[in-house]
């Protein structure tokens, strides 16, 4: 299964993925270098958060497979899954602290439940990690005290607590004022260098993003319709990839839901129902 | 450490956000692992039938509706007992780090202790009243403290205790699960490979099913001290008589075992629901005020039913 750890981190061939019959992904392939950060673009809903999902192994393919340091992660049994996932940090959307516990205890808690370290040495690499996000003073605030900014903040910090390889961020952007939003945006750039690590960062919010990643797909409908690095994409002329970097209401991507019928046929059918 | 696989505990469901008509109970977290099933929509009809318009039509609706409720429920309580064999296989984590089960008795246990107490002393006070009024028509109200303490310690003392228990510990048990996973905290957990079936959801049903027995006799004794202040101070019944009847009449086997055992099987199906519904709950505000509102539904149910059935086989003949 883990074949020699080639330049890509995560490779993902031909991925398919279906909610019930409700197709998300189709024949998705999208590499991630080391040491790169790589944005995953796309409208709400059209399967971004779920290719992080699956790259977390927190859902099976239908097709296809997920490659993370030469391991495929769906083939993986639970302990292989939990092995590779302690390299793994992710960022959630809305941080998803655990609001039982304080800033400190949050970012400490992976630190406990997978070392042995002793609770003096715990204190100083939370502190550090605090430290490099900016919130080393509110170690003793509970969740609940902390702004959304601060929040997704605390989150990072937590996320890098055991020095992933890979760090995956969902929406690290959204609801954010754009103070804290260049401020998160710099730290995803600086904790990766700092690391050595790689990211994906799935967002919708174009232009923080093109500031700091070094490529970008874009995924529209489950499929990958354009990819390239910064300059590329900014110079693009596909119709797509120019509605969405220049946030234009008009253009490929259809603002109805598909619906089964036609609006004229099934205003029709309403009126024939209750006549 | 032996994992079952089950749903992983994620908010994905939402994800396909976009006019996706969820049916009830069918959190269908996407894709679990292999082995386990998937969880389908089980309890409604489906929404994109056309309405029927003929009898027969409406009949095989109807018909097709139930055998759908049915079906729902049965898979629903396989789910939910793997999902206790899943609790029991990782309860390593609880057990040997004692700590974690210790801070959630504090909150399902100690903090239930004023409601049992007071509820406790109140039933003891009650059945001192009605105790006496009925023994004294026989002459025989010196038997107050026997009557007392037997209905306490077979029946009410784990029944209403464990009433108490369900609305008071395990919705609280339910809501914070339920809403753990609609914060995704659960998700993140997973992330970083910790269980959290063996962190947070272990831990909180053994809370409950030592916390259980203790509150139970602690409610026991308040009602049977409740019988003596009413009996004995307040009405004047001989407190020799009282104590020595009582002691003379109540069995430890045949009574005081039964009743702890009776409210040790309350605290197994209490925690049990309440972990399940809580980590089933779909993860809306509806999902979660729904699933809070069916662990006290179904666990006062389920505490009166089974309490039926131990009845039947603890005192038969005796």
């Amino acid at each position: 299964m883990t074949s020699a750890p080639s330049d890509s981190l995560v490779k993902i061939s031909n991925l398919s993925f279906a909610y019930d019959n409700r197709p998300i992904l189709t024949g998705i392939n999208l590499e991630i270098p080391r040491g790169k950060v790589v944005a995953i673009m796309g409208s709400s809903g059209c399967g971004k958060t779920t290719t992080l999902r699956l790259i977390g192994g927190q859902l099976k393919p239908s097709q296809g497979e997920v490659r993370v340091n030469g391991q495929v992660v769906h083939a993986l049994d639970s302990d292989g899954l939990y092995e590779l996932r302690r390299k793994m940090g992710m960022l959630f959307q809305f941080g998803a602290l655990f609001t039982d516990m304080s800033v400190f205890d949050n970012v400490a808690f992976q630190m406990r439940e997978h070392t042995d370290l002793p609770e003096e040495l715990i204190r100083d690499l939370v502190l550090m990690k605090l430290h490099s996000v900016g919130l080393r003073g509110a170690h003793a605030l509970m969740p609940a005290e902390l702004s959304g900014g601060m929040a997704r903040r605390v989150a990072l910090a937590r996320a890098i607590a055991l020095d992933p390889m890979l760090i995956m961020y969902d929406e690290p952007f959204a609801g954010l004022d754009p103070i804290s939003l260049s401020i998160v945006g710099d730290l995803i750039r600086r904790l990766n260098d700092a690391l050595g690590a790689s990211s994906i960062v799935v967002t919708h919010d174009v232009q923080e993003s093109l500031k700091i990643v070094d490529y970008v797909y874009f995924v529209s409908e489950g499929k990958i319709v354009a990819e390239g690095t910064v300059e590329e994409i900014k110079a693009s002329q596909m119709p797509f990839v120019h509605q969405f970097v220049w946030g234009e209401a008009d253009g490929p991507v259809p603002f109805h839901y598909p619906a089964a019928q036609s609006y004229g046929e099934e205003i029709l059918e309403k009126a024939a129902c209750h006549g | 450490m032996a994992n079952i696989p089950l749903n992983p505990p994620d908010a994905a469901n939402q994800k396909p956000a976009v006019a996706r008509k969820k049916p009830a109970g069918g959190t269908g977290s996407g894709t679990p692992k292999t082995t386990a099933p998937r969880r389908k929509p089980h309890g409604e009809p489906f929404p994109s039938d056309p309405r029927p318009t003929t009898f027969t039509g409406k009949l095989a609706c109807a018909l097709r509706n139930l055998g759908h409720r049915v079906t729902g429920a049965v898979w629903r309580l396989g789910f939910a007992s793997r999902f206790c064999l899943a609790i029991i296989l990782n309860s390593g984590t609880a057990l040997r780090r004692f700590q974690l089960t210790i801070r959630e008795m504090y909150f399902t246990g100690v903090l239930s202790l004023i409601i049992i107490l007071v509820s406790g002393l109140f039933v003891g006070m009650v059945l001192g009243l009605q105790g006496y009024d009925t023994l004294e028509r026989y002459g025989a109200s010196e038997s107050l403290g026997v009557l007392v303490s037997l209905s306490l310690v077979r029946e009410l003392g784990p029944v209403v205790a464990a009433l108490l228990f369900a609305s008071r510990a395990g919705s609280a048990i339910t809501a914070e699960i339920g809403l753990m996973k609609a914060t995704e905290q659960l998700s993140a957990m997973e992330m970083m490979a910790v269980n959290p079936i063996a962190r947070i959801v272990a831990p909180r049903f053994w809370a409950g099913v030592i916390s259980m027995p203790l509150l139970a006799a602690l409610f026991s004794a308040m009602g049977i001290f409740g019988g003596y202040l009413v009996g004995v101070k307040l009405i004047g019944v001989d407190e020799g008589a009282f104590w020595s009847q009582m002691q003379a009449s109540v069995d430890f086997r045949e009574d005081i075992i039964n009743g702890v055992i009776k409210s040790f099987v309350f605290g197994i199906i209490i925690s049990w629901i309440a972990v399940f519904e809580g980590y089933d709950a779909e993860p809306t505000a509806e999902g979660v005020s729904g699933a809070t509102t069916r662990t006290v539904v179904t666990a006062s149910l389920a505490v009166l039913a089974a309490d039926f059935v131990l009845t039947a086989f603890m005192f038969r003949g005796t």
